[in-house]
């Protein structure tokens, strides 16, 4: 690839990529939006990390099936109840990566 | 603008956008080293992968990207994957703008730049417990940015003599979305919407390729959480301990 033709294509998916993160703010933020939009919006943070979260850890990649036995999912259920209990992110990551680390180790 | 609480001196600033930042940090090193890595095994200079990262800043295209560039896929089949894997964006952006009312359009127009699943995850609990402002989220941002670009980079100078995997590095972004996702069931009808989007996000991603589960399920999800709301405010009013 030429590169010319290389930095047309980091342009291009810089300018895909950029305008729905930009879009939103720079319409929605101008403005008074109405009370079911808010109470939309509101519930989307939670419905947008477990649509990220919970498909990563109980599916196999490529193609994708379901696993229910893996290091994700065995190490995500202590660091989930973890975080319940003390809320605390620093401390949800460091367990997280420890225990990941030790099943690495253990369970292969 | 959002709350006078958070103290406007930039030292401050500075360090709360920092402090913030780490889990971020830390979990971008392992994959930016990575995609460094292929990226530079598919003919990509230190330089190019850099390139790439400033200009696009989204992990997952840029890993379809350079997948793509191997198979030999044109430009416009990449540009047209990447605008599809990144389309979850809309949704993000579109929730966080509740947090930027009135902010000036140039400060809009950068921000926006640095919207990626963490910094939206993490600013918007941030913004939402109080004493955060933009000009912290804005530093989130960009200190995450700047450590993504790094990490690529580095991948592409030799990243292959890092070892891979060391103390469960890999697992940090999981363990802090986790956390994050924690202080998002602030009620039942959170835990609710969370378990739709949840159950729906899987469902579909097994039968169908790509990423466009991610969106499809959250709106699905918040969709059916808003009727729930509607329908049977009882369970809507019931709040958790926070």
């Amino acid at each position: 690839m030429m590169a010319t033709d290389y930095i047309l294509l980091c342009l291009g998916m810089g300018i895909v990529t950029y305008v729905p993160r930009w879009a939103p703010l720079f319409v929605l933020s101008q403005r008074t939006l109405p009370r079911w939009l808010e109470d939309w919006l509101d519930l989307i943070p939670a419905a947008i990390l477990s649509a990220l979260i919970l498909p990563s850890l109980v599916t196999a990649s490529e193609p994708r099936q379901l696993s229910l036995w893996n290091n994700d999912l065995l190490v995500a259920v202590p660091v989930f109840l973890f975080a319940l209990r003390t809320r605390s992110l620093g401390g949800t990551v460091v367990l997280g990566m420890a225990l990941y680390w030790l099943a690495g180790k253990f369970l292969g | 603008m959002t709350n006078n609480a958070a103290t406007t001196d930039r030292t401050s600033i500075l360090k709360d956008g920092i402090r913030a930042a780490w889990p971020i940090c830390l979990g971008y090193v392992p994959i930016g080293l990575a995609f460094g890595v292929l990226a530079q095994k598919a003919g990509l200079s230190p330089l190019a992968i850099g390139l790439m990262s400033v200009l696009v800043f989204a992990g997952s295209s840029q890993f379809i990207a350079v997948a793509m560039l191997g198979t030999g896929s044109g430009i416009a089949a990449i540009v047209a994957t990447a605008f599809t894997v990144n389309l979850r964006h809309l949704l993000m952006s579109s929730a966080i703008s509740v947090y930027l009312k009135g902010l000036h359009k140039r400060w809009l127009a950068l921000f926006a730049y640095g919207i990626t699943d963490e910094s939206f995850a993490l600013n918007l609990v941030r913004f939402r417990e109080g004493n955060w402002d933009w000009r912290r989220a804005l530093t989130v941002n960009h200190v995450t940015n700047a450590f993504w670009v790094a990490s690529t980079i580095i991948g592409g100078l030799g990243g292959a003599f890092i070892p891979a995997h060391a103390f469960g590095i890999d697992y940090a972004l999981m363990g802090m979305f986790l956390c994050l996702l924690v202080y998002q069931l602030r009620g039942r009808l959170y835990v609710l919407t969370g378990l739709i989007a949840g159950a729906t996000a899987v469902v579909l991603s097994v039968l169908i390729p790509g990423n466009s589960y991610i969106v499809t399920a959250s709106v699905i999800a918040a969709t059916a959480g808003l009727y729930i709301r509607r329908r049977w405010p009882q369970i809507a009013r019931q709040r958790g301990s926070r």
